[in-house]
């Protein structure tokens, strides 16, 4: 399991979650996917392509969704499919972005695709190379699902450029 | 959402005028949520960086709140060519990518801050206090919403 890169994940989904919701998210079941996913409830999938990549799933059913969407807006929202979509899209983008920035920061470079709703029953493998790592934020809320699949692609930007000093 | 003291233009007393500029409709609601909060007026949305020039050339705002992940055209490359035409634009970018290339990069196109989503209502207050400067002042017991 590539720690290193899946650690900012979780501790982005810790963080915004914590800060969005004003409250302290526990980490619940951690586990590695050995088989298919199969989603829980609405789910937004993320790939990522450079240096390093795969995919996260961010996973939450649509009562989680609504509370967290209230929390988000201040105001109540409704259990819609597309509120509930905005909510998971929103979600993702934060906590990406938040990993991203220190991955970024230590010297991965690549490219993140917009979120796009995964609606099959099951999603990608994981593999030799690409394992996945299953965990559930437990919030206030309800409970969140991050699927985690990353892999080394090439060297890291630092390394890239102490091999062509060397 | 905590109180705050309505920040206003120094030279008209009149309300901030915001651009809020996020390909989230729920980012822009949350945003806009927060500046009326802090007394402010949103004079214009945008979901891309082509909407947030044509927009800014029609509300001529206070200050622009720019995303930077956006269709068609992302955030920096708006604010480079805003501040082209505006020099005098203030754009604070609002973003959950907040590495440090893409600060920079921002920066040295012109625009005026950096805020982290997911955004602190009191660190969006004191950078909007921050950039504007002299050109604003808080005013100590109106409400959220009194000056509109």
């Amino acid at each position: 399991m590539k720690m290193e890169l899946i650690q900012p994940f979780i501790n982005a989904g810790d963080a915004v979650l914590s800060e969005t919701l004003k409250c302290s998210t526990q980490i619940g079941d951690v586990n590695m996917d050995e088989e298919v996913y199969r989603r829980k409830g609405m789910a937004a999938l993320i790939t990522i392509q450079g240096d390093i990549e795969g995919r996260v799933i961010l996973d939450l059913d649509t009562k989680t969704a609504a509370a967290i969407a209230t929390a988000l807006m201040g105001s109540p929202v409704a259990e819609t499919d597309s509120a509930v979509q905005e909510t998971i899209f929103e979600l993702s983008n934060l906590i990406i972005g938040n990993a991203v920035t220190t991955l970024n920061d230590q010297g991965f470079r690549f490219k993140i695709h917009p979120p796009e709703l995964h609606t099959a029953e099951h999603g990608i493998n994981g593999s030799e190379d690409t394992e996945a790592l299953v965990m559930c934020l437990d919030t206030p809320a309800g409970s969140v699902y991050m699927n985690i699949a990353m892999r080394y692609n090439r060297r890291r930007k630092t390394e890239r450029e102490s091999v062509v000093r060397a | 959402m905590e109180q705050f003291a309505a920040l206003m233009r120094s030279k008209d007393r009149q309300p901030i005028r915001y651009l809020v500029v996020d390909d989230s409709v729920f980012a822009r609601k949350n945003v806009t949520k927060m500046v009326e909060s802090f007394g402010g007026n949103v004079a214009g949305e945008a979901g891309d960086g082509c909407t947030a020039i044509t927009e800014y050339d029609r509300a001529i705002p206070d200050i622009v709140l720019m995303d930077i992940t956006m269709p068609q055209m992302e955030g920096i490359e708006a604010a480079e060519r805003i501040i082209r035409q505006h020099p005098d634009a203030r754009v604070i970018m609002v973003s959950s990518v907040g590495y440090q290339e893409n600060i920079v990069a921002a920066l040295q196109k012109g625009a005026k801050h950096f805020v982290q989503k997911p955004v602190k209502a009191e660190v969006l207050y004191e950078v909007i206090k921050y950039v504007m400067g002299e050109d604003a002042v808080a005013v100590e017991g109106a409400a959220a919403g009194d000056s509109k």
